[in-house]
């Protein structure tokens, strides 16, 4: 199962009802369910003219609302002899004088094996998604690379056993059309 | 012969055969499904589940659950305006096709004539002759689909009942502003006819609001309003609707419901009742879903030289296949059997349209997209 997604910046948003490029959170809607969607079905579903959606969109990705297009995969149903691990990872980390976590946080998600870093509430500080190549390499990052930062009081690694649903999407396998093929 | 001749006058559906060679296709891209492609919501599936988990799985009273019969009453009142008792003016049915059956059971003696616009939903005039009645169609080819006073008029007399109106229509996916409803209204009222209401789809109208019959001044004590949870909740299996009218033809249709049904299931009323409760933003979703298909298909069909009349709601299309010189059930078999998409034939709808199919659009913008290659290629062979 695959499908095209796209993230974007929901706080860079600001909800402008009367602007000419057509309703500006319903293009994000459509391209954020299909990003494959070309701007002249947009334009015909928002009864818009489509020279208004693509300068819309454009916008939006020059601004950095729309920060990127990608396709959704379920790796389970790869056979790959790759196969990647993904951890969990709490990071508990004393803020810097003056900048507070932001720096810190910076240094951290500079890792490309780093994916995902967020600031959470709670008992530690952020929450790292971090991928590796198997178990081991994980732990060598968290070990070698993460734990000895200056600023870093601890860390405690989940590793991802399955995913049942990711960003809205349910990881089973396409189901077939339940409906019968003709009704009145 | 052992079957009733009544059964065996009943119009038998002239497209039987092509049904069941859709349904022995593989990989056909269908655009004659009649029901949503979305699953019911999942809280409301939720609450059937967790209704069976409760042990609910007896009888409820045959009128409904009361809880499910106030909650319609509420919803009623604060979206229309419109006052219905939950006592005696409300009746749970199993889908709006009990509904319909009942209302014309409560009110007919034998031959009573039933006007009924044409082209229509496929259940009506077996219904009405099953029900003792003689049902008269209203061809409406040429007033855009639409039920007019002029043609209401000619078509009644003194043994005339009722009317039966069906918006947003299927097949045509055609509604009425509240100005035209009234001048039906003033029609009806002059008449004295009764009016049975089926707005199944009344949820799904997209270019204004939809104006239940009963709002209409003076039409309330003549008319059953028939609606239900099938296509606007996705909830087309779980078979749960509602009736309302006055008193004493509720009390009628009840009475000849709790010998025939007994009562509604329960868990499909318990689902019906948390969808009332929270389902309001999964309706409005589904509901943008098809106006912005609609748009597509429309625009497809358009160009591909199959002219219809723009749905105001429903999610189907009647198309006209007139400039392409083939009748409906020749199209239709050709279309399936050459591109593998499947269109139900006008005629299923009433006779007189060998023009049209209905395409409905209650599929993914993929399939309709792709669709709409298979009928441009379709097309381009006939054409040669």
């Amino acid at each position: 199962m695959g499908c095209e997604k796209i993230t974007y910046n929901s706080s860079l948003i600001t909800h402008n009802s009367d602007d000419k490029g057509g309703g500006m959170d319903e293009i994000l809607e459509i391209l954020e369910k299909d990003a494959r969607t070309t701007s002249d079905d947009i334009a015909r579903m928002l009864k818009k003219k489509p020279q208004n959606i693509k300068e819309a969109i454009k916008k939006y990705e020059k601004e950095g609302v729309i920060l990127k297009y990608k396709a959704v995969i379920n790796r389970d149903l790869i056979k790959d002899t790759d196969s990647s691990v993904r951890a969990l990872i709490e990071v508990n980390i004393t803020p810097q004088k003056d900048v507070g976590f932001d720096k810190v946080a910076e240094r951290i998600y500079s890792f490309p094996e780093v994916s995902s870093c967020y600031l959470i509430s709670g008992t530690y500080d952020l929450l790292l998604i971090v991928e590796g190549k198997d178990l081991h390499t994980v732990s060598r990052f968290v070990a070698e690379k993460l734990a000895p930062l200056e600023n870093i009081k601890g860390t405690i690694t989940h590793f991802l056993l399955k995913k049942y649903k990711e960003d809205g999407v349910i990881l089973k396998q396409r189901e077939e059309n339940k409906r019968i093929a003709i009704s009145y | 012969m052992q079957i009733s001749k009544k059964v065996q006058d009943m119009q038998p559906s002239g497209i039987r055969a092509f049904f069941d060679l859709v349904l022995g296709m593989k990989d056909v891209i269908s655009l004659g499904v009649g029901e949503p492609d979305f699953v019911t919501p999942w809280q409301i599936r939720e609450a059937g589940i967790y209704s069976l988990e409760e042990g609910f799985t007896s009888y409820t009273s045959n009128k409904g659950l009361y809880k499910l019969r106030l909650s319609i009453s509420r919803y009623l009142k604060n979206r229309y305006g419109l006052e219905y008792c939950p006592d005696e003016e409300i009746l749970i049915t199993v889908g709006v096709s009990e509904g319909f059956d009942l209302s014309l059971r409560a009110i007919i003696n034998p031959g009573d004539k039933i006007l009924i616009p044409s082209p229509s939903y496929v259940s009506y005039g077996p219904l009405t002759e099953l029900a003792g009645g003689i049902p008269i169609y209203i061809d409406t080819k040429d007033e855009g689909f639409k039920l007019t006073p002029r043609i209401l008029e000619k078509h009644i007399d003194k043994k005339t009942k009722a009317v039966i109106l069906n918006y947003p229509t299927n097949p045509t996916g055609i509604s009425y502003t509240r100005k035209e409803l009234n001048e039906i209204n003033k029609v009806i009222l002059k008449h004295k006819l009764l009016c049975i209401s089926d707005e199944i789809y009344g949820d799904l109208t997209y270019d204004f609001e939809h104006t239940p019959f009963a709002t209409l001044s003076g039409a309330k004590e003549n008319t059953i309003y028939l609606n239900g949870f099938s296509k606007s909740y996705a909830m087309t299996g779980w078979r749960v609707g509602f009736a309302c009218g006055p008193k004493e033809i509720i009390a009628a249709m009840t009475k000849v419901h709790q010998y025939t049904i007994m009562c509604v299931p329960i868990t499909s009323q318990m689902a019906a009742c948390e969808a009332l409760q929270t389902g309001r933003k999964s309706v409005e979703e589904m509901k943008r879903e098809y106006q912005r298909r609609r748009e597509i298909i429309i625009d497809g069909l358009n160009k591909l030289g199959l002219g219809c009349i723009k749905p105001d709601g429903a999610f189907y299309v009647f198309a006209s296949i007139k400039k392409i010189g083939l009748d409906c059930l020749d199209f239709a078999q050709r279309l399936l059997r050459e591109q593998k998409v499947a269109v139900v034939p006008g005629t299923a709808f009433g006779r007189g349209f060998d023009d049209y199919i209905r395409i409905s659009y209650a599929s993914s913008l993929d399939n309709l997209k792709e669709a709409l290659i298979r009928i441009e290629n379709f097309l381009k062979n006939i054409r040669r």
